[in-house]
């Protein structure tokens, strides 16, 4: 006969076990708080950067004048008009794209799963130029192609990829080819037009904040204040679809309005940022990985992948701006950083034996 | 505890696409009790159980828990009475013991309530139960298959419900950990008056186990009750379609099956 074995001493009792949970636990809630806090720092270190620093250089003194709606010499028109609805877009595209991205690497259970790679933001983006070069069409209506392209897109990758075998694995590369295809359509929408500039091209291929305006600001910020609680009112089911969809239905999630609501949401988040900015590289499939590494793999990333959203495209735009000698749209920076982290995300999923 | 819960399929069919799997079964499953499952590849075993548990729409017929049927229950209060551990279930990279047991509170929580003692209490009986309180700090990417098993029930367990479906949790396990599990499972059933149905693969491990025996063969019930009275040669040759012997263990005294192939055959 065996003797049953114990790894713990029978003086264990549950309420010890309990209070070590407990204190486990505020750690981990400690940990993300910390980390919520010092992003949320960051960013309005930058945001107050990037209003000062320019071709002519404003003091905080200045800038904070202008916010409050003083009349200062010079500095209300660069920073009123010019570096602040380029900042405030900076964040608000970059909390879209950071929530977004990590929505969608969640739900995929896997980290090339992000609208960026698979093709949704180049269909929002193709949309969206489409819809301003050939159609004419301007604000809102832009939106609503972006919105709709997005949705179109990600249901035919979803048709696509759910005849057989592994769907995760199959929706990414059939993603991956959708979005080359799409790229492909908004070069041949830009050749079309008649006369475009280098710049406006660029924002539909990889991203610019160029031109921002107080126009473009308020359709995002409303997705984002609406379509953001939406998302983070179903982060706790989320994160319990994480354990697969099996045992998140066994836990008492409704998987499939779950995913529905999520995707829609995702997919709108994307579609207005997309709208306004064009697809800034690489911000949606960068911040969720990046955010995950500092808060470590418990709860929900939603809130920390936005923040590093936005941190990410605050800095990326300023580096383009004032660092490079000369000046690059914020997608051509986010490119140069997410380009490495794509092929090394692919070398690490091979060596682990792994398919994508 | 109490554990009175009436779980019962009705007309049950169930199919993937244009394939039926389950066609018209009854079953009923006794409460406080522990059920075992047991029928060749591809008869429907997890797909029955898949149902149970409301992740498998029927097409006709229905289950019924205490009165009310599964698939029109919140998902919520379903989740506090029934809980389900499916064969392969994802652990998230790097997530802790502790984590991973904890998310078995999901049900018990709403969107903006805070983490209760009670929650952690629940999460400490479960790692006591599972003898698991040891790992409660490590990655569970890192631990054995017997481990990781004893974490997922653990998470089950955490989920506080009076009826538990496992879809072979010895699948994988080498000989010691299976028993090891299914021992833990008795425990529970005896201890708290869980009820337990499972799928399980090993026919005499099925049998020694159970209270009551279910053979599925070709998507319906062959046969159902006492493990002596299901577990028989003609049973197995109907349902496996295999010739054996049935004896009792001299230990459990419970039935054993014995296969018979077509060489080993001692000369007379």
């Amino acid at each position: 006969m065996t003797v049953q074995t114990s790894t713990h001493s029978p003086a264990t009792s549950m309420d010890d076990v309990a209070t070590a949970i407990a204190r486990g636990r505020g750690r981990r809630h400690r940990r993300r708080r910390g980390v919520i806090v010092v992003l949320t720092t960051l960013i309005v270190l930058m945001f107050a950067v990037s209003l000062m620093v320019g071709n002519t250089f404003y003091p905080l003194g200045d800038v904070i004048g202008v916010i409050l709606g003083q009349d200062v010499d010079g500095a209300t028109f660069t920073v009123g008009r010019l570096r602040l609805p380029r900042a405030v877009l900076a964040v608000i595209v970059g909390l879209s794209f950071g929530v977004a991205g990590v929505t969608f690497q969640t739900m995929l259970r896997n980290p090339l799963a992000s609208p960026d790679i698979i093709g949704i933001s180049a269909g929002a983006s193709a949309a969206a130029a489409f819809a301003i070069i050939v159609l004419g069409l301007s604000g809102t209506m832009v939106s609503v192609f972006a919105i709709v392209a997005g949705l179109v897109v990600t249901v035919v990758i979803y048709l696509l990829s759910t005849s057989s075998g592994s769907a995760g694995t199959r929706l990414i590369l059939i993603g991956i080819g959708i979005a080359a295809m799409l790229e492909a359509l908004t070069q041949y929408v830009l050749s079309r037009a008649g006369q475009w500039e280098l710049q406006e091209a660029l924002r539909w291929l990889t991203g610019s904040l160029n031109g921002s305006t107080w126009n473009q600001v308020l359709p995002t910020l409303a997705a984002l204040i609406v379509l953001g609680a939406l998302l983070l009112s179903r982060s706790r089911d989320l994160d319990a679809m994480r354990l697969g969809e099996d045992t998140a239905s066994a836990l008492g999630v409704r998987v499939d309005r779950t995913r529905l609501i999520v995707v829609i949401a995702a997919v709108g988040l994307i579609a207005f940022a997309t709208a306004a900015t064009g697809p800034i590289a690489f911000v949606a499939f960068l911040a969720g990985p990046i955010a995950a590494r500092i808060v470590g793999p418990h709860g929900s990333m939603l809130i920390p992948s936005a923040l590093v959203g936005a941190l990410l495209v605050l800095v990326a735009d300023f580096v383009g701006q004032n660092l490079v000698g000369m000046r690059y749209p914020v997608g051509i920076v986010t490119g140069v950083l997410g380009a490495p982290y794509l092929v090394y995300l692919i070398i690490r999923t091979n060596r682990a034996g792994g398919s994508l | 505890m109490t554990a009175s819960h009436t779980l019962v399929a009705e007309q049950l069919t169930l199919g993937y696409g244009d394939r039926s799997v389950i066609e018209e079964l009854d079953l009923s499953v006794p409460p406080g009790k522990i059920t075992t499952i047991v029928g060749p590849n591809a008869c429907g075993k997890s797909t029955l159980l898949r149902s149970m548990s409301r992740l498998l729409a029927p097409r006709a017929g229905q289950v019924v828990l205490d009165g009310a049927s599964v698939h029109r229950m919140p998902a919520k209060q379903l989740a506090r009475t029934l809980g389900l551990l499916p064969q392969s279930p994802i652990a998230p990279e790097g997530i802790t013991v502790a984590d991973l047991v904890g998310r078995g509170r999901h049900p018990h929580q709403g969107i903006f309530t805070r983490w209760t003692r009670e929650d952690d209490e629940a999460v400490a009986e479960a790692l006591l139960a599972t003898d698991t309180v040891a790992l409660a700090d490590r990655a569970v990417d890192e631990l054995s298959g017997g481990q990781r098993q004893r974490v997922w029930i653990a998470m089950a367990l955490a989920q506080h419900t009076d009826l538990l479906l496992l879809d072979e949790p010895t699948t994988f396990l080498d000989v010691s950990h299976q028993v090891e599990v299914l021992d833990l499972l008795t425990d529970l059933n005896r201890r708290r008056g869980t009820t337990i149905v499972m799928v399980l693969h090993e026919l005499n491990l099925a049998a020694r186990y159970a209270d009551h025996l279910i053979a599925l063969s070709g998507g319906r019930v062959h046969s159902a009750g006492d493990p002596t009275s299901v577990l028989t040669p003609t049973m197995v040759q109907s349902v496996f379609g295999i010739e054996s012997q049935v004896i009792v263990d001299p230990t459990s005294g419970k039935p054993l099956m014995l296969p018979i192939g077509r060489h080993h055959m001692r000369q007379p």
